[in-house]
């Protein structure tokens, strides 16, 4: 009998052209690094080089601060909200008819499946600019303290989510008058550079949004510059701190996204199918580079066994390869550095006595790969609990009575994301008002919307981005 | 035969986990953009052909037009001997006589619905009459509705009872219990009755009768296909799922069969455990295979209109 399979159904790289080379883009041009210094950014499917770009130095950093400041001053801040809004109305319409271009090359510079860029990343870049634009010209109706903008911002962003981050960055900061200097990750700084290319075709006036590429000596420069009026900054806790040592004292304002260690807490009571569905899309979502992922499955013990058999069946329906592959569901890690970190942790899972699965998919031989795993046996001793790996893996713990979940789930230095499933809907928001995380998911998880605040609680950073509350961090 | 059902009926249904129904709605719609291509799309093709219950449920039927309908589902595609034969073709019970002539010798099953279709308002000693009937003629599968009044009124042992006995009076004749899930409503309610339906000895599982809208929808065939591949899971049984009604494009019908190789598997990947009842779907289908073939479409003109 002939059963189908899924034929490969590769989205075409053809749509992209990617510049061998890259310079920073500072008062409304790309202009040479003084640094002379350059970086290359592979694609982690097959580490093959896509493109060199240039590594901004100080004096670089000092440039764009300085037209940043100029545009600030003379052109952004005494603008109209009216004509603001326009300007991101302007660059929300380019990236939806540029989509599937930026789209193919998030997936080239980071590793993530098509899928996700298409369905998920690029939908959501170009909602941030047009739920940012409308503020534009309502911010004295918000219901805040103040409406002038702060000055120039600081931003540093991570590489999981690209163009997302800078968008989560750059639309509230322009909404409320105030201009940029915007350090995308070292591995991932193509879409960024595309975007500067979007504000050029956009005549976005030169100098409010500028983008200085580099590793982490330029992100320093950056976020210690003594002209930013405010920091932001999105990425691990560690250099958070380090940031928030630096900025310490200084007047400026500062908000950080940092690390999670999320718990998805499972009842006996929730719908299994869709609290699988939840589980996978928490932990496996963008191969778990994602700062608010469901890495801890919190599942109550009375249906732990058949919870678990579902999850593998259906981890075994995963797709891993090809990111440009329509039908792939897990992509490539997106660097060297980041596999080995996951394979660190997944090892200490296994030495401290956890049990590991992983799905019988096949591996690409080239690239950065590592297979869903899931950790059972896990305590919460075990580093693999406490931790956040950023990769697909997912430990699993038990419980027995809702009190003792909330007590789980909270413990833990971070406190971004919660996913809660039940049916009862006094259990949810019993529990919901309990856990000490940013967002806590209901019957989901991984949702995201421009209306809707984000951020955390503890080590996971403080200040929001998005909605009402997100025009607050860039106002004052 | 019907297996048991532990405790009271109406413990077991409600017991079942929930559906969550933004969670199915969610995981129906990723699903619906699986990219299927060339080769994928070829077998893809030929495999949804061979799963039509092609159908004509009209007050207007007559003899010519179910031996028309009978000729295509024989040989759907005069241009193409390549193109198989359709699974089954579905008709009322009156025509059943008609088909079975038009259809001897050929392999194609002849599906009838009885007991008081569509409505199913009819007494329970109507419907089986009309079961052995539509048997006796030579149905070789019969396409009953479930009494989705005693089961919104919550007499689940009714709807028990009566699939059983229909299923009894169907002898060797293949069950296809439809739920009417139009009238249903709520996916809690579709994963009960499936699971009802199932124990009750349904060899397959159908949403709809055609005759209600909304009729088949990928999410709801995704809770029964759940439904039967926990089923089988459970008691060791394998029973099938038919989506009908509303199903018209080759597109659609793709999406359906990714549904069932992702979430039942590929063991349902059969015309004997998954069909697709429909009737304008079948010229896409072949319009697509030609195309598939060819290069080019051979336009609406090139396909039989029975």
């Amino acid at each position: 009998m002939e059963i189908f399979e899924y034929a490969p159904a590769p989205e075409s790289r053809s749509i992209v052209s990617i510049r061998p080379s890259y310079d920073l883009f500072i008062d409304g041009e790309f202009v040479e690094a003084k640094s002379g210094e350059r970086i290359v950014t592979v694609n982690p499917a097959d580490e093959e080089p896509l493109a060199e770009v240039a590594a901004a130095g100080e004096a670089d950093v000092e440039r764009a601060f300085a037209a940043a400041r100029r545009a600030f001053e003379r052109v952004w801040s005494p603008l109209p909200g009216a004509e603001r809004g326009k300007y991101l109305f302007r660059i929300a319409r380019i990236i939806q008819e540029r989509a599937r271009e930026l789209a193919v090359l998030e997936s080239l510079d980071n590793g993530k499946p098509i899928k996700e860029t298409r369905d998920v990343d690029l939908p959501l870049v170009a909602a941030h600019f047009f739920y940012h634009a409308g503020w534009a010209d309502k911010l004295a109706h918000a219901g805040l303290a103040s409406t002038r903008p702060l000055g120039v911002a600081a931003q540093v962003i991570p590489w999981n989510f690209p163009l997302m981050m800078l968008a989560w960055k750059v639309a509230p900061a322009l909404a409320t008058g105030n201009t940029v200097v915007l350090k995308p990750a070292e591995t991932t700084p193509l879409t960024a550079l595309a975007f500067a290319e979007i504000c050029q075709e956009a005549d976005l006036p030169p100098g409010v949004v500028n983008i200085v590429t580099g590793a982490g000596d330029t992100g320093r420069a950056v976020v210690a510059h003594p002209d930013a009026d405010k920091v932001a900054f999105t990425g691990s806790t560690e250099v958070g701190k380090q940031i928030a040592r630096a900025v310490a004292g200084t007047g400026r304002r500062l908000t950080l996204e940092l690390g999670g260690k999320g718990a998805n807490i499972v009842y006996e009571d929730a719908a299994l199918d869709q609290a699988v569905e939840g589980i996978v899309s928490g932990i496996f979502f963008n191969q778990g580079h994602v700062c608010c992922a469901g890495s801890r499955l919190l599942v109550q013990e009375s249906i732990a066994e058949e919870l678990l058999a579902r999850l593998r069946a259906r981890i075994e329906r995963l797709r891993l390869g090809d990111p440009l592959d329509k039908n792939t569901d897990i992509g490539a890690i997106n660097s060297a550095a980041q596999l080995a970190r996951i394979r660190e942790l997944a090892a200490a899972g296994e030495a401290e006595g956890a049990t590991g699965w992983s799905p019988s998919c096949p591996i690409p031989e080239r690239g950065y790969w590592f297979p869903p795993t899931v950790f059972t046996g896990v305590t919460q001793a075990h580093r693999i609990a406490r931790e956040e790996i950023f990769g697909p893996v997912l430990s699993v713990l038990t419980f027995r009575t809702p009190e003792e979940a909330v007590v789980k789930a909270n413990n833990t230095p971070y406190g971004l994301s919660a996913g809660v499933w039940t049916e009862k809907g006094s259990l949810m928001l019993w529990t919901a008002s309990r856990l000490r995380a940013g967002v806590v998911w209901s019957n989901t998880f991984n949702v995201f919307d421009p209306a809707s605040p984000f951020g955390g609680y503890k080590e996971s950073g403080y200040g929001r981005e998005g909605g009402r509350h997100g025009l607050e961090a860039y106002l004052g | 035969m019907p297996d048991t059902i532990p405790g009271s009926l109406r413990a077991y249904l409600h017991g079942l986990p929930g559906v969550d129904e933004v969670g199915v709605r969610r995981r129906a719609a990723d699903l619906a953009t699986r990219s299927i291509k060339t080769t994928a799309k070829r077998a893809a093709l030929d495999l949804a052909v061979r799963m039509v219950d092609l159908t004509t449920l009209e007050g207007a039927d007559t003899p010519g037009k179910v031996r028309a309908l009978a000729a295509k589902a024989r040989r759907p595609d005069p241009a193409d001997p390549t193109a198989p034969p359709v699974a089954a073709l579905c008709v009322y019970p009156d025509m059943i006589g008609v088909a079975a002539q038009a259809l001897a010798g050929s392999g194609v099953g002849l599906a009838s619905v009885a007991t008081g279709f569509p409505a199913g308002r009819t007494p329970l000693e109507v419907k089986l009459a009309d079961t052995r009937a539509a048997v006796a003629a030579g149905a070789t599968e019969i396409d009953m509705v479930i009494d989705r009044g005693a089961f919104l009124a919550g007499d689940y042992g009714k709807v028990f009872d009566e699939i059983t006995a229909v299923k009894a009076a169907c002898g060797e004749a293949h069950l296809k219990a439809i739920l009417e899930t139009g009238e249903l409503v709520t996916y809690d309610n579709v994963r009960r009755a499936s699971w009802l339906a199932l124990h009750a000895g349904a060899d397959f599982i159908k949403t709809s009768t055609g005759k209600v809208a909304p009729a088949a929808t990928l999410p709801v065939t995704l809770v029964m296909l759940e439904a039967v591949r926990d089923y089988r899971a459970a008691t060791g049984r394998q029973a099938g799922v038919k989506p009908a009604g509303g199903i018209r494009t080759a597109k659609d019908a793709i999406r359906y069969l990714v549904l069932v190789k992702e979430i039942a598997g590929d063991d349902w990947l059969d015309p004997a455990w998954f069909r697709l009842g429909a009737s304008t779907l079948l010229n896409d289908l072949l319009m697509q295979r030609t195309k598939l073939g060819t290069g080019h479409y051979g336009g609406p003109d090139y396909y039989t209109i029975d």
